[in-house]
């Protein structure tokens, strides 16, 4: 970004100050957006504005959390949610202060690149008169009796620095004080545009992304499969601008899901691994194919991906109504709660008659019974599936054509049939038992279980472009971090008493460390050099 | 099927408890150093030149002289035992040389310990907590002793070796982890690739925010006009050169930062599905990436650099530390990897 050079300041006090007029305003607005104390003040500002992010639940990553943590501290909540800090990087404050710093940014960038660009094409500045005010100045004497004429002496000195890399440009030749002008390490400024360039390209693959793509999320038990459309999702989030056309037409089937668990005291129960094998098809006219699906490694569909998020049990159940008719069949997923896969179930059998029947409760994979005579989950592994389950009936709320979670029941209309309170107690239902339900309301059976993948589906058109640019973020900023960008001038002239005299003088533009150590490598080669050629020079004229 | 060999692993735990055994000695070693110093009365013979005047006289043709121009150059603390350029000139420090020496053999059984822990558990060793730390100070050394190739820093040994003693006793204490198998989110190469820059560049930040601190430190002690020579810093050079070293350090962890989160970017679209979320973990490395941008950007700005970029300096490294050790353990996110 701009360092400012300011300008000297006017002694004189009578000077009033320019009246500004609407164009100085703004000239002056940008001036100061542009330069870089405010660009470090707005880079500041991000950082600490990031920071509630992660102090607070966000509502992208986790709305459920959110309206709990509302529901949990009505005082504060509302206020938090007023000043968006749930919503943090979307919010008004955070987008106010990344723009500005990018207005900033390309304020900065684009007058920089055309002064480099000039700089490019023009030749190292003029010889400054006095090379001994420089950082690093040197001088050297050359004995009389030489063949080193001045102009002889600069055309090694622009040798030497041409091959060290310096554009070089000879000043006043065939005078008296002939001199070259050198500049290398135009890369810094370059690479440091290039970086803030890509800064720019970043941001817009990200806005790229979020408009176009989309991002959808689906489970599946074993032997299910989904083709991708929208109404397939369990829940999809189009980008801003998306449009259908870019569902691309995949399906797949989850033939079998593998879990590994560590089995090591020390580490007992952790998972190991988990694999999902899958039949899948690019698009119905395709063959369809095998494919493993693990953490870390989705497939693809052209641009879009499957990725491996999360995993549970689904138990499979029975429900029979009063009637003796059954009213539901097949496996329910039920949501793991912690590292052993104690999960929660919600059944729903709306079908039952005379009345519906809603059951909540737990599923454990390895059901044992504490002190206390309470059911824990003790292995991640079904050693002894076991559901717990209090039982409802009435009206499930399914009809009214409002969207339930199916993964939620709201029993306060419903009428109780089972829980440890009541009379009856609750249900504990083992691998293949079956529960008749109290007054003849039907029964519930636990006829077997599967696993099941949570899926995300995600398509991102500006990753591509997000990778490209970051890559050249950090090539430039490597490039810009590690090049020095240097002036040398030297001069030469002849000394009544025959000798010659050369003076050097180095400038650094920007960080430079090493400036000393580059004007001794200078030096020494040059004496070298003419040391050499004169002991040539000697044998050669003995 | 991998299994996990708990005989090496108790080997690991052997090693690090010598390592760490080591690196007391080392620190007793580089404090008494330091001590010592305090008792150094006159600076030792000045050398017949000014040091940064240096002649480079040919005998014969050419008679070259390098000196400073305008910009004076020349060592002004006629009493202090350091130059600019960090050199030490004939200042004899034997306690120093035994705190790098023994240093050295710390880092060796160090480096066996984590070695053997990466064995033991056939991969990596960098997969939960205690490993992020023993490996941390492993690299924490490491970097040390490596620029102690450059640059004199042995000034830093006590701090270095301090916190170094302080991570491994954590790593023992507060996180301890049996040898084990890593979980599926974890089994991807970008775990060697992601997490080694991570901590090789908090390695470094750990340096740069020692020498910010003493730049702090110096440059209250030249306020309050104490001599320079005074008390426990007086091996440590001037601020400007410890602001100077402090700058090209961070700029290579800067670089090796951007890596980390690039690399960790790729990482996530791989496992979640999406390169960036704002995962508690993603928020904090974000943080100190701004963070240290500022920095960068505060050294190229007219009153920013000096003091404010070592608090810069100082602020990024504590979100590091904090990144490290309290989202990991107490933030609630994808990354939660701690073990614990």
């Amino acid at each position: 970004m701009t360092t400012t050079n300011l300008p000297p300041q006017n002694p004189r006090e009578d000077v009033a100050l320019p009246r500004l007029g609407p164009a100085g305003m703004l000239r002056w607005a940008w001036r100061q957006l542009t330069s870089m104390k405010t660009a470090l003040q707005l880079l500041l500002l991000l950082a600490v504005a990031a920071v509630p992010g992660s102090l607070f639940p966000q509502r992208p990553a986790n709305p459920a959390v959110v309206t709990q943590y509302i529901q949990d501290n009505p005082g504060t909540g509302p206020w938090l949610d007023r000043f968006q800090l749930f919503d943090v990087y979307s919010s008004v404050w955070f987008s106010a202060i990344y723009l500005l710093l990018f207005i900033s940014l390309i304020g900065c960038v684009i007058p920089r690149a055309m002064q480099h660009w000039k700089a490019l094409r023009s030749q190292p500045p003029r010889t400054p008169r006095r090379l001994s005010r420089l950082p690093e100045y040197g001088t050297m004497t050359v004995a009389a009796g030489t063949a080193l004429t001045p102009d002889r002496a600069i055309e090694d000195a622009a040798r030497i620095l041409r091959q060290r890399g310096y554009r070089v440009q000879l000043r006043d030749t065939g005078t008296d004080l002939p001199s070259v002008a050198a500049e290398r390490g135009y890369l810094k400024e370059a690479g440091n545009l290039v970086f803030h360039t890509a800064m720019i390209g970043v941001l817009v693959s990200i806005a790229v992304g979020g408009m176009f793509g989309y991002r959808g999320q689906k489970l599946i038990i074993e032997g299910e499969g989904f083709t991708n459309s929208e109404p397939g999702y369990d829940s999809f989030f189009p980008g801003t601008s998306f449009n259908p056309g870019a569902l691309v037409p995949f399906s797949l089937t989850l033939n079998n899901f593998d879990v590994t668990f560590d089995r090591k005291p020390a580490s007992y129960g952790n998972p190991i691994d988990f694999t999902a094998d899958m039949t899948v098809q690019d698009s119905p006219s395709d063959a369809p194919r095998q494919e493993t699906l693990r953490v870390n490694e989705p497939i693809g569909f052209g641009g879009t991906n499957v990725y491996l998020i999360g995993n549970g049990y689904a138990p499979e159940i029975t429900v029979r109504d009063g009637e003796g008719n059954i009213a539901l069949q097949g496996p329910v997923p039920a949501l793991p709660t912690d590292a052993t896969y104690n999960s929660t179930i919600v059944i729903k059998a709306p079908d039952a008659r005379p009345d519906q029947l809603g059951f909540v409760g737990f599923f454990l994979p390895t059901a044992m019974v504490d002190e206390n005579g309470v059911a824990f989950g003790s292995d991640p592994d079904p050693y002894n599936p076991q559901l717990n389950l209090n039982s409802y009936t009435g009206d499930l709320g399914l009809d009214d054509g409002n969207p339930v979670s199916v993964y939620q029941l709201d029993t306060t209309e419903l009428t109780q049939l089972n829980g440890r309170d009541l009379p009856d107690g609750g249900i504990v239902l083992g691998a293949y038992q079956t529960y008749e339900l109290p007054d003849g309301k039907g029964s519930i059976t636990f006829d077997g279980l599967k696993r099941y993948v949570a899926l995300d589906i995600v398509y991102d058109p500006g990753k591509a472009g997000a990778l490209v640019f970051t890559t050249l973020a950090l090539l430039g900023l490597i490039i810009t971090l590690t090049t020095a960008r240097r002036r040398v001038w030297i001069r030469a002239g002849k000394h009544e008493d025959g000798r010659t005299m050369v003076e050097y003088g180095l400038l650094a533009r920007g960080e430079d460390h090493s400036l000393a150590k580059e004007a001794i490598r200078i030096g020494s080669a040059l004496t070298t050099h003419w040391n050499k050629a004169h002991d040539q020079n000697r044998q050669a004229t003995p | 099927m991998i299994t996990v060999n708990e005989t090496l692993g108790q080997y690991s735990e052997l090693f690090m408890l010598l390592a760490a055994l080591t690196y007391t000695v080392s620190f007793i070693a580089f404090a008494a150093d330091l001590v010592r110093a305090q008792k150094i009365t006159t600076a030792p013979a000045e050398p017949a030149q000014e040091p940064a005047l240096a002649t480079t006289g040919a005998p014969g043709t050419v008679e070259w002289t390098h000196g400073a121009g305008a910009v004076g150059k020349a060592n002004d603390h006629h009493n202090a035992v350091v130059d600019d350029a960090m050199g030490y000139k004939a200042l004899r420090r034997p306690a120093a040389r035994i705190g790098v020496a023994v240093g050295i053999l710390g880092l060796v059984v160090h480096a066996a310990g984590v070695v053997t822990r990466g064995m033991a558990a056939h991969r990596v060793p960098w997969g939960n907590m205690y490993e992020f730390t023993t490996t941390g100070a492993m690299l924490v050394m490491a970097v040390f002793l490596t620029t102690l190739l450059f640059r004199d820093l042995r000034f830093l040994g006590t701090f270095i070796t301090g916190l170094v003693l302080v991570m491994l006793m954590a790593g023992a204490i507060a996180f301890p982890t049996p040898v084990a198998q890593l979980i599926p989110a974890l089994q991807s190469y970008w775990l060697i690739i992601h997490v080694s820059v991570a901590v090789l560049s908090a390695a470094i930040f750990t340096l740069t925010f020692a020498l910010s601190v003493l730049q702090l430190a110096k440059t209250r002690q030249e306020k309050r006009g104490k001599p320079r020579t005074a008390g426990l810093l007086r091996l440590v050079p001037s601020p400007v050169s410890l602001e100077q070293l402090a700058y090209r350090l961070n700029a290579v962890g800067f670089i090796l930062w951007t890596f980390t989160l690039m690399a960790g970017a790729i990482w996530a679209e791989a496992a979640w599905g999406r390169y960036w979320g704002w995962d508690t973990k993603e928020v904090w490395t974000f943080v100190i990436w701004v963070v240290y941008a500022g920095y960068l950007h505060a050294r190229a700005t007219r009153g920013w650099d000096g003091t404010r970029a070592a608090w810069l300096s100082i602020i990024g490294y504590l979100c590091v530390i904090f990144n490290f050790a309290v989202v990991n353990v107490y933030f609630p996110g994808l990354h939660s990897y701690s073990g614990l």
